[in-house]
């Protein structure tokens, strides 16, 4: 897989960490349902990556979990 | 028919081709007391369970795909019961009961080859934390035994135990009832013993959704129609989540992929299985001779079952480093398992906010070996409609309660457990 950093364009996967998923709902709901909980979609996911071994950017990115395609 | 020396002389004399079918193919009916979904181990096991020991045998077993296809088919076959927290410590000792006497119980041979569970270790801390894991297991009656580095070279004579390693072994944990158990026997050996005692065990046939009155499940729609039932057990690994959708609800699991692989088959090599402790590797050998390795998730959530390159190279190395003269051993085949991480590592196991609804998942790295107890006590919860002694500490309630069992002290990130 690439990863197109914001700041560093497309790298090999390896070069990132894996945070979470994406949760939109963070600011204004518990803390339960937001450290435990996961929607876990089959599909189009948006979810939280580190360019951890390059400019350590934390970005969106939104990534198919079936076919592993990678949308921006 | 019972399998057995006799019917393996007679079917003999007639060139193997009067064996009859191990289990039917029937059409489902429109209802039943107790649905599991899932045709996996787990669920195969359950419904052999409810038939064999509470007497519920109006039950169907729906499976999308093939029997033992999904993560039953994709595991390295290991079973122990090496765990520190009481709760885990005491599941995963029923399952080795179990499987010590599984090929008795189910008239199929499964293959439990107890040929022990090595963990290695390679810094005084490692040491000190096998060391106490194994005092722990001595105390909740499990077999634990801790090796100093020439008893470990002694027993894996090909392990690279120099201090040129670039992380010398100094010593190891070893379980010596753990081993391995055919994987694919196991779905086999239940959906047999379970059809025999009546259930319906239906292949292609994928649930869609479920279907509520008054709050309480009804049933559950299928690629084959509406079937009904009383009760309803969800026992599919890494798709807890998409079924819990499709109830209405979210779980405390991120599907993630966990990758293993086979060497060509080779005379025989390693007769235990091993695992490294300054990376993570584990591998052992097959019956046909082929070396089984499996390593790390691929730490980002997939359904893909099949992973990318990076953790196979990583595994590889580190296997090399372990046994430096599997260096020029080709691999043969490499497939990924789609396994639902837990927020705690640990299993769940209970009913759910949906009376009738019950739920058995977060299996993370270690389903296979907790197959037969998994069936046993998930049994027991939908008989009874109230936990099985052994599982109380696996509710779904637990990462409310904050009673979470986090075997490694990672926290709640699913990825690390």
């Amino acid at each position: 897989m690439l990863f197109r950093c914001p700041h560093c364009g497309d790298r090999d996967h390896t070069e990132f960490s894996y945070l979470r998923e994406f949760d939109p709902d963070a600011a204004d709901d518990t803390q339960f349902r937001h450290v435990y909980l996961r929607r876990n979609e089959i599909g189009a996911h948006r979810e939280i990556w580190q360019h951890v071994y390059g400019c350590r950017t934390v970005f969106v990115l939104e990534r198919d979990t079936v076919t592993h395609a990678v949308h921006g | 028919m019972k399998y057995s020396i006799l019917s393996l002389a007679r079917n003999a004399l007639s060139r193997h081709e009067r064996w009859p079918q191990a289990w039917r193919t029937p059409a489902p009916r429109p209802r039943y007391d107790v649905v599991i979904v899932g045709g996996g181990g787990h669920g195969l096991a359950t419904a052999y369970y409810l038939a064999r020991r509470h007497g519920i045998r109006d039950v169907a077993v729906l499976e999308k795909g093939w029997l033992g296809g999904g993560n039953t088919g994709r595991n390295t076959t290991i079973v122990r019961s090496n765990y520190l927290l009481e709760a885990n410590a005491h599941f995963y000792e029923l399952s080795m009961k179990l499987w010590e006497g599984l090929s008795q119980e189910l008239n199929f041979n499964v293959m439990y080859s107890p040929r022990g569970v090595l963990n290695l270790a390679h810094t005084p801390a490692q040491r000190d934390a096998h060391q106490r894991r194994g005092n722990a297991m001595r105390l909740n009656g499990i077999d634990a035994k801790w090796l100093e580095r020439d008893a470990v070279e002694r027993m894996v004579p090909l392990l690279n135990c120099s201090d040129d390693a670039r992380f010398p072994v100094i010593g190891g944990l070893l379980q010596p009832r753990g081993g391995t158990v055919r994987h694919d026997a196991v779905a086999w050996g239940y959906a047999r013993a379970a059809d025999s005692l009546g259930v319906d065990v239906i292949q292609n046939c994928e649930v869609m959704g479920f279907q509520r009155e008054g709050g309480r499940i009804t049933g559950v729609e299928t690629s084959l129609g509406r079937i009904g039932a009383g009760r309803i057990g969800i026992a599919v690994a890494g798709h807890s989540g998409v079924l819990a959708a499709k109830a209405g609800f979210a779980l405390p699991v991120e599907t993630h992929l966990l990758q293993a692989m086979v060497s060509e088959p080779i005379k025989p090599l390693i007769d235990t299985v091993v695992t490294y402790g300054a990376g993570h590797l584990y591998i052992s050998q097959s019956d046909k001779g082929e070396l089984v390795l499996g390593g790390d998730l691929d730490f980002y959530p997939s359904y893909a079952q099949r992973g990318n390159l990076a953790v196979l190279r990583e595994a590889a190395s580190f296997a090399i480093e372990m046994f430096p003269c599997l260096s020029r051993l080709r691999l043969m085949r490499h497939w990924a398992g789609a396994v639902d991480m837990s927020m705690d590592g640990s299993p769940i196991i209970g009913k759910t906010e949906i009376p009738g609804l019950y739920l058995n998942g977060g299996w993370c790295y270690g389903g296979f070996k907790a197959t037969p107890a998994s069936g046993y006590v998930f049994a027991h919860t939908i008989a009874n409609d109230s936990p099985h002694p052994l599982c109380a500490a696996f509710t779904l309630e637990r990462f409310a309660q904050g009673a979470l069992l986090d075997e490694k002290g990672a926290g709640p990130f699913p990825q690390h457990h």
